[in-house]
Formats: structure tokens, C-alpha cells, sequence
């Protein structure tokens, strides 16, 4: 099995630092809503405070891994040769938009996490605050999104072709 | 922004919203500037070439640097304005969410071309 190092570098963006982020994105509002909403227990362990803080800040070097290898080891390959034909009405929206509202992403969730990490459990007293995390998570959820969608939907076989070929695994002679 | 030192705020919360505000307020300041940068280097030609500063990215590399440094310097701003203060949260929540909200609007090609 073989794959070059261009295909390789996109699947570390995408599938790797990118898919990541989105699926940590869904656990994020899901583990502020229960820390957070009305039933939950009044003095929780502080241990699940710190938690959080680390899990946004995870996330945040997720985003910033993704926006960085997108836009300066990728990206250059999709402006060397943008693909003729049926999917250039995508190369002109599609990346034009996904190159630039991807990097609302870091700096939106970059934001989130140091309000948690500064707050810690002081934040059950600032209803406001906790709006605005809430509001950042689901924004640099969705325009992680967008880039995702538009990532999926370009034609990649012009960019990601070329470059080093990488043996992932060999078969047995016969 | 008008801070307000008066608000009153729950006896156990230690650390005013002030830091958290500008946290919020810089984010959205500076997903502002990557939209206006980028339609500013759409529109100009100057603005682009300017903005080109590692040359296989092209503008891009300079909207986003650019946009970093601003909002870095909003948040180093704000944090040393407000970092002892309650401010009025509710109104910087919904300043930086409209900002936020005219970024994604403002960096979908189509509309950024209208302007």
C-alpha cells in the first residue's frame, strides 16, 4: 500500500487534525451543557472543571494544527493548478471561502479555552460568559464545518498528486 | 464600550467578567479583520501584493498574519483595560457575536463581491 507524501499531508489536515475537531466540537457542548445546566450537582468535583479547560485547549491546538498545515503546506498545491472542468465552480467559491473562514475556528475556540481555563469553577457565577462559550464552540463548529464540507468536495487529484511516494505496508512475495 | 465598575456581582465570584469580556470582544475583533482583509485584498491589487508576504500562500498568509496580530493586540488591550472590572457583558456578547457573524458572512466570495 502507497500513498505520496501530498496525499499523506492532506489526510493529516483533514481526516486527521480537522475530523478530529469536529468530532471533539459535539463533546464540548455536550460536556458544558452537563456541567452547567440546572440539574447538574452544585459543587462538582474540581477535578471536571480542569478537564474541560484541557479538553478546549485540546481542541484549540487541533484548530490551529489544521488552519496552519491547510494554509501553508496545502493550500500552495491548490493554487499552483486549479483542476478545468466541472469542479472549478467549487475551486472559485468553495476554497476561497474555506481557506479564510477556517481561521475563525482558532480563534474562536482559542478564546473559549482560556475562559474556561481562567474561570474554572468561578464561571457558574457569570451566566453571560457561559452564553458566550456556548455561542463560540457552536460558531467555530460550524465554520469548521463549511471548510470540511468544501475540503470533501474539491477535486483533489490535480493538488495531491506528486511529491514522494510512501510504502505503508508490503504485501508477502508469492 | 462603556465598563460599568458598578454592576453588581455575586458575592463569590472571584474574578470579575472584565478578562472573560475581552477574551469574547478580541475574538471577534479579530475574526473581523481576517473578513476585511480578505475582501480588501480582493479589491486591491496593492492591498494583495502588500499582503503576500510567503509568496506560495499568497495573500492569504498576510490576511491571517495580520488578522492575528490585531487580534492579539485587541485582547492585550482590552485585558489590561478591563482585567480588574465588571463590564457590561450582555452587550460585548452581542458585539462580538454580530462581528463574528459578518465574518462568516463577509468571507463567502459571492457577498464579499457585492461590496
Amino acid at each position: 500500500m502507497e500513498i505520496t507524501t501530498r496525499s499523506l499531508w492532506t489526510l493529516i489536515h483533514g481526516m486527521g487534525f480537522g475530523a478530529l475537531y469536529l468530532l471533539a466540537g459535539s463533546g464540548a457542548i455536550a460536556f458544558l451543557y452537563q456541567r452547567f445546566s440546572a440539574d447538574a450537582p452544585a459543587a462538582p468535583s474540581p477535578g471536571k472543571d480542569h478537564l474541560l479547560g484541557i479538553y478546549l485547549a485540546v481542541m484549540a491546538a487541533l484548530a490551529w494544527l489544521t488552519v496552519l498545515t491547510g494554509t501553508y503546506i496545502i493550500y500552495p498545491w491548490y493554487r499552483a493548478a486549479p483542476p478545468k472542468g466541472t469542479t472549478s465552480q467549487w475551486h472559485l467559491i468553495g476554497m476561497e471561502w474555506k481557506e479564510h473562514v477556517a481561521w475563525l475556528v482558532p480563534i474562536a475556540i482559542t478564546a473559549a479555552a482560556v475562559v474556561v481555563i481562567r474561570y474554572a469553577r468561578d464561571l457558574k457565577y457569570h451566566p453571560q460568559l457561559r452564553v458566550a462559550l456556548h455561542g463560540f464552540i457552536v460558531l467555530s463548529l460550524f465554520a469548521a464545518g463549511i471548510a470540511g464540507f468544501f475540503g470533501a468536495m474539491l477535486d483533489k487529484n490535480a493538488p495531491v498528486e506528486g511529491g514522494q511516494t510512501v510504502q505503508l505496508v508490503q504485501g508477502e512475495k508469492q | 464600550m462603556s465598563t460599568q465598575n458598578t454592576i453588581p456581582r455575586h458575592d463569590s465570584a472571584l474574578v470579575p467578567n472584565g478578562p472573560g469580556a475581552a477574551a469574547i470582544l478580541a475574538a471577534g475583533i479579530g475574526s473581523f479583520a481576517v473578513a476585511v482583509l480578505t475582501v480588501a485584498a480582493d479589491k486591491s491589487a496593492l492591498v494583495k501584493n502588500l499582503l503576500a508576504i510567503y509568496k506560495p500562500t499568497g495573500a492569504l498568509s498576510g490576511v491571517t498574519t495580520a488578522s492575528i496580530v490585531v487580534w492579539l493586540a485587541a485582547w492585550a488591550i482590552l485585558e489590561w483595560r478591563w482585567q480588574k472590572k465588571n463590564v457590561s457583558l450582555r452587550s460585548i456578547n452581542i458585539v462580538a457575536f454580530a462581528l463574528l457573524g459578518l465574518s462568516l458572512l463577509l468571507t463567502f466570495p459571492p457577498l464579499g463581491d457585492l461590496l
